[in-house]
């Protein structure tokens, strides 16, 4: 392992993208906001669907009853 | 090409990277506050004459403290300088260096965009449109404009404050009736002598950081007589429900006996020396010099007050509590 490993993938040898050495506590913290706003996005989708859902059924019941 | 950058370089870039986990995140949405809004939105939606239907509710009272935090968070980006220098704020997460102010702002501005478009979709466009208001409302004409400039700041900006009870009514009515406005009085006229409490003995961390709370601007005296009068006038505010129907037995005598406790303690302000020693005072929320006892008392007795009427509400529509009041109930 080299100071520049984290430059390339250790698979593949391709580039990671990554311009920064982060310490341990620093990806360590990065992870977890990402993993918190990965699952903030799938609530988010998940909430405008089932909105949308109930919302539907509610047009349709208000419309069958007319 | 990613190797243009030093492994030194790295090491000195990577210092500048953020530690901050999810729960620094989540301070910056002064969830405290956030526990208020909550609970006087679920009593405003409760207390609506009509049925719910209980996700979308739900979601509805999501939106509201989610609006809410992030208001918060502009909050706090915008006033970093501020907390860092007073004691009672200073270990926000923008003071101790984990969240940057750029990272603050764009983190309460995600926020509120996704919170007013979900209200939109979950509730109706006026409840977004008064969530939107009021994150507005606190940010920028509280925040940025009234809170450095004058002693009526937490007056004026108090109805940042009072809106979620009216916006969960209107969540779930479409309307905004004169009940809605009775709820949001009520916590518009509570919020001068809840924060005026808590200026009195901590007004040396706001003399510190040049804000022009009562206490600093108009003196200790000046502010006790203002928390004594704004006290009666909430006390027989408070009443209003009862005159409308939205309150029956149960919120009456909690509106009684809570506002007789609250006038007695407004009562004892008036009579001490509160906030007259006006240094910095170190320590927690509710640390307080003896001759502030009176002041703390009061500003912790008013969130349980506050708590209690809208309590009171919820028990007598969500659990069939309601009783009319003969010869005063419509």
């Amino acid at each position: 392992m080299t100071q520049d490993n984290h430059l390339t993938s250790a698979r593949e040898g391709q580039p990671t993208g990554e311009s920064l050495k982060l310490t341990p506590e620093q990806e360590a913290a990065r992870k977890k906001r990402n993993v918190v706003i990965a699952w903030s996005l799938v609530a988010f989708m998940v909430a405008v669907f089932a909105i949308t859902v109930v919302r539907l059924s509610q047009n349709i019941a208000a419309g069958a009853g007319t | 090409m990613d190797t243009i950058v030093t492994p030194s370089d790295h090491r000195a870039e990577g210092e500048a990277v953020s530690t901050a986990s999810p729960r620094d995140y989540f301070d910056l949405m002064k969830p405290r506050v956030m526990t208020l809004v909550v609970f006087t939105a679920f009593a405003g939606l409760i207390a609506a004459p009509v049925d719910a239907d209980p996700f979308l509710a739900f979601m509805s009272i999501l939106c509201l403290a989610v609006g809410a935090g992030a208001a918060g968070a502009l909050n706090m980006a915008y006033d970093a300088d501020i907390d860092a220098t007073m004691q009672r704020t200073r270990k926000r997460p923008i003071p101790r260096g984990v969240v940057s102010v750029a990272n603050a702002y764009g983190f309460g501005v995600v926020a509120s965009i996704l919170s007013v478009l979900l209200m939109a979709l979950a509730s109706n466009y006026l409840a977004a449109g008064l969530l939107a208001f009021s994150i507005f409302f606190y940010a920028v004409i509280y925040t940025m404009i009234l809170k450095r400039s004058t002693p009526q700041n937490i007056v004026i900006g108090g109805a940042a404050g009072a809106f979620p009870p009216m916006i969960g009514w209107v969540a779930v009515t479409g309307e905004i009736s004169l009940d809605a406005v009775i709820l949001f009085m009520i916590i518009f006229l509570w919020t001068p002598p809840h924060s005026w409490a808590l200026a009195l003995y901590k007004s040396g961390d706001y003399a510190a950081a040049n804000v022009p709370m009562m206490p600093v601007a108009k003196g200790a005296k000046s502010t006790r007589l203002q928390i004594l009068l704004y006290s009666v006038v909430l006390v027989i505010f408070a009443g209003a429900p009862v005159l409308t129907g939205l309150g029956g037995a149960v919120y009456g005598a909690t509106s009684v006996g809570g506002g007789a406790l609250f006038l007695l303690l407004a009562w004892r302000i008036f009579r001490s020396r509160a906030g007259e020693a006006g240094s910095a005072e170190e320590g927690a929320l509710y640390a307080v010099r003896a001759g502030d006892k009176a002041a703390r008392d009061l500003f912790a007795y008013s969130i349980g007050y506050l708590t209690v009427l809208f309590a009171a509400l919820i028990v007598e529509h969500a659990f069939g509590a309601y009783v009319a009041i003969p010869g005063v109930s419509p």
